[in-house]
């Protein structure tokens, strides 16, 4: 209810997010942070499997996230701009124009 | 001449011998918690079926799982070895290899001449291999053939979202409570596994032909929707959770 | 009669004191997990009444399971209730709830109401999954981790363990201390695995003491290496269930060479507290604008 107030007034809440798993095989994570982050969106355009989208969160700030279905998939969703082996193409990391997120692989 | 192979599995350990690049017997036990002693059980039934006797076996190559702990074994061999080596002798147009075993499951991609150009592995996690399916056929109190019959007759899709086999199971525990029919459960297990299965082996080129060798290969339920998923065509070979022994014994020959 | 031996303590504790007609604000925070509930009723800044139950096969009736348990001998009725906030995984399935708020930011408020603004590091052991929270002196998330895939590390991953030893899950801490020796911690990552590898334990002669305690400590260190992905900070608190279970909190202790602050009165309903929190601040902020 007080979001545009807040936005307005730039109380912004900075924190980190890794959003993904850990399992036998390893940690598989994708970190979002917030600080960095103004949920412009350039992210999700950018990413050919349409694993991210911009959420308010319960700061009542625009922010970027993964898509739910997504959280226990990462490593396999991410694949296709990183494989693991072969040249790397992050597509959402070269559209972020701060840096935001990152992978932790 | 005559070799053997023996693949020490999590759930099994399969025995094959070759002679003059021929199969000649099969014998496969479950590991159980001595795996030694049903080894040397296995090689001893093998033999017998050959009608050899075990000081006839040439060399003994090992591989799985439990590859270095045979201390009768000449050699040992990784799985991924192992199973492009017997797949290429028994189906030589074949180029991406999904074994699936009880505890772990593998993709391999290989060239015209059966030699390993890539592969990935889900290891450590039971949620792409059987003991998922053994762990969902006790919550839906059947057993392991009867789970594959009724996964056949499912008409609708049912809900599991869990990726982990200890989550799904206390999901199929409440599906069933909602009354959803078990033949529609089961099914949907069968799809969570191969969907696991599949995501692993995207990460290899996926090429024609395609089989799927394993134990659980057995199950026509997962065949079945590992084609749906992959989208071509998946082969099984007779006896697919012998082709890692079989690999084995033709590289002890080689 | 069979016992069933993952069935852990349930609870419900109201305040002796606190005549909540007094009070200005009266609101509730529900929290519907995956395996446990809680229900969670605040008169003005206090807590007057909190429930701990299991999590039944639907989160509205979990929901309101755990709210009528908190207010059983009360004479609150639901509609005293001014403002209600939901969490957890349930949370937006839980019909009386106005709002839902993530678990991560209710678990950092709720951490904070308990144990203080030093606070900066909590380890969530859920139901069915694992979180890293860290906040600031406010109860503010300024980073979080969740891990929901892989039971290992979970309370579900404990209550398989408790069912395939036969011992209530209540006693396993206790059990895990009381061997001579520390075992090597049980080798497979997976939940699943980790059964078999027990049953062979069990057969090669070990007690059902030091597989627990082989157990606990491959959990605590499962946990830590969770943890450490994102750093621990004093002070550092751990909720959720498996906070009660001592043979998992003091392994991790020892791995981590810090002490983790006890939570009163329940680290079990740092959810349930913090999306409380979060009512009574909705509530007022929504007076105000009136």
């Amino acid at each position: 209810m007080f979001g545009w107030l807040l936005r307005k007034l730039a109380i912004t809440t900075n924190y980190i997010a890794n959003y993904g798993y850990t399992d036998g095989s390893g940690d598989w994570y994708i970190v979002v942070d917030s600080d960095k982050c103004d949920g412009c969106g350039k992210c999700v355009e950018a990413c050919p499997r349409n694993v991210l989208e911009v959420i308010t969160d319960d700061y009542d700030d625009l922010v970027v996230a993964i898509r739910k279905e997504h959280h226990k998939n990462v490593k396999y969703v991410c694949a296709p701009c990183k494989p693991t082996s072969g040249p790397r193409d992050v597509k959402c990391q070269q559209a972020c124009p701060t840096s935001a997120i990152t992978h932790s692989w | 001449m005559i070799t053997a192979g023996i693949d020490v599995g999590a759930k099994t350990i399969k025995v094959v011998i070759v002679k003059d690049n021929k199969v000649v017997a099969r014998a496969i036990n479950p590991t159980g918690f001595e795996p030694l002693v049903t080894a040397e059980k296995t090689m001893d039934e093998a033999a017998k079926q050959a009608g050899i006797s075990r000081k006839d076996i040439n060399k003994v190559y090992a591989t799985g799982a439990g590859r270095k702990s045979i201390p009768f074994a000449d050699h040992n061999v990784t799985e991924v070895t192992a199973d492009a080596k017997g797949t290429n002798y028994l189906l030589p147009s074949v180029r991406t290899i999904v074994d699936i075993g009880a505890e772990e499951a593998r993709g391999i991609a290989t060239d015209a001449a059966g030699k390993v150009v890539d592969f990935a592995k889900n290891d450590k996690c039971a949620a792409g291999a059987g003991a998922f399916v053994e762990s969902m056929s006790r919550a839906l109190e059947v057993t392991v053939p009867q789970m594959i019959e009724i996964s056949h007759k499912s008409t609708k899709e049912a809900p599991i979202n869990a990726t982990c086999a200890v989550f799904a199971e206390s999901e199929v525990v409440s599906l069933i409570h909602t009354k959803i029919d078990k033949a529609d459960i089961a099914n949907a297990v069968h799809d969570a596994i191969a969907s696991r299965v599949c995501s692993m082996v995207r990460r290899i080129p996926i090429e024609k032909d395609v089989v799927l060798i394993g134990g659980v290969a057995n199950n026509s339920a997962i065949v079945a929707v590992m084609k749906k998923h992959l989208g071509v065509e998946v082969g099984v070979p007779e006896n697919p959770e012998f082709v890692g022994a079989l690999g084995a014994a033709l590289l002890a020959a080689a | 009669m069979t016992t069933e031996f993952y069935r852990w303590t349930e609870n419900t504790w109201r305040s002796p004191d606190i005549d909540w007609h007094k009070a200005e604000t009266l609101v509730a925070g529900i929290d519907v997990g995956s395996v446990s509930s809680q229900a969670v009723i605040l008169a003005d800044d206090k807590i007057y009444a909190f429930c701990n139950t299991r999590t039944g096969s639907n989160s509205p009736d979990s929901a309101k399971k755990a709210l009528s348990i908190a207010l059983n001998g009360t004479d609150i009725k639901p509609e005293n209730i001014q403002y209600f906030v939901g969490t957890g995984y349930g949370r937006v399935n839980i019909p009386m709830a106005k709002k839902a708020i993530t678990e991560i930011a209710c678990h950092a408020r709720g951490a904070n109401y308990m144990g203080g603004p030093a606070i900066k590091t909590i380890l969530d052991m859920g139901g069915q999954d694992l979180k890293g929270i860290h906040c600031d002196e406010k109860g503010k998330v300024t980073q979080f981790l969740m891990n929901d895939k892989c039971a290992a590390g979970t309370g579900r991953g404990m209550e398989v363990m408790a069912e395939l030893l036969q011992v209530p899950i209540v006693d396993v801490g206790k059990m895990s201390l009381e061997v001579k020796e520390e075992p090597e911690p049980v080798s497979s990552t997976c939940v699943i695995f980790a059964k078999s590898e027990a049953i062979g334990l069990l057969r090669g002669g070990w007690t059902k003491n030091m597989v627990l305690a082989a157990y606990c400590a491959a959990m605590a260190h499962r946990v830590v290496g969770l943890l450490q992905r994102i750093g621990i900070e004093k002070e550092f608190v751990i909720t959720g269930g498996i906070a009660k279970n001592i043979g998992v909190v003091s392994r991790i202790e020892k791995e981590l060479n810090i002490k983790a602050m006890p939570l009163q009165p329940d680290p079990q309903i740092a959810g349930g507290l913090g999306a409380a929190l979060f009512a009574r601040d909705l509530f007022l902020k929504s007076k105000k604008a009136a």
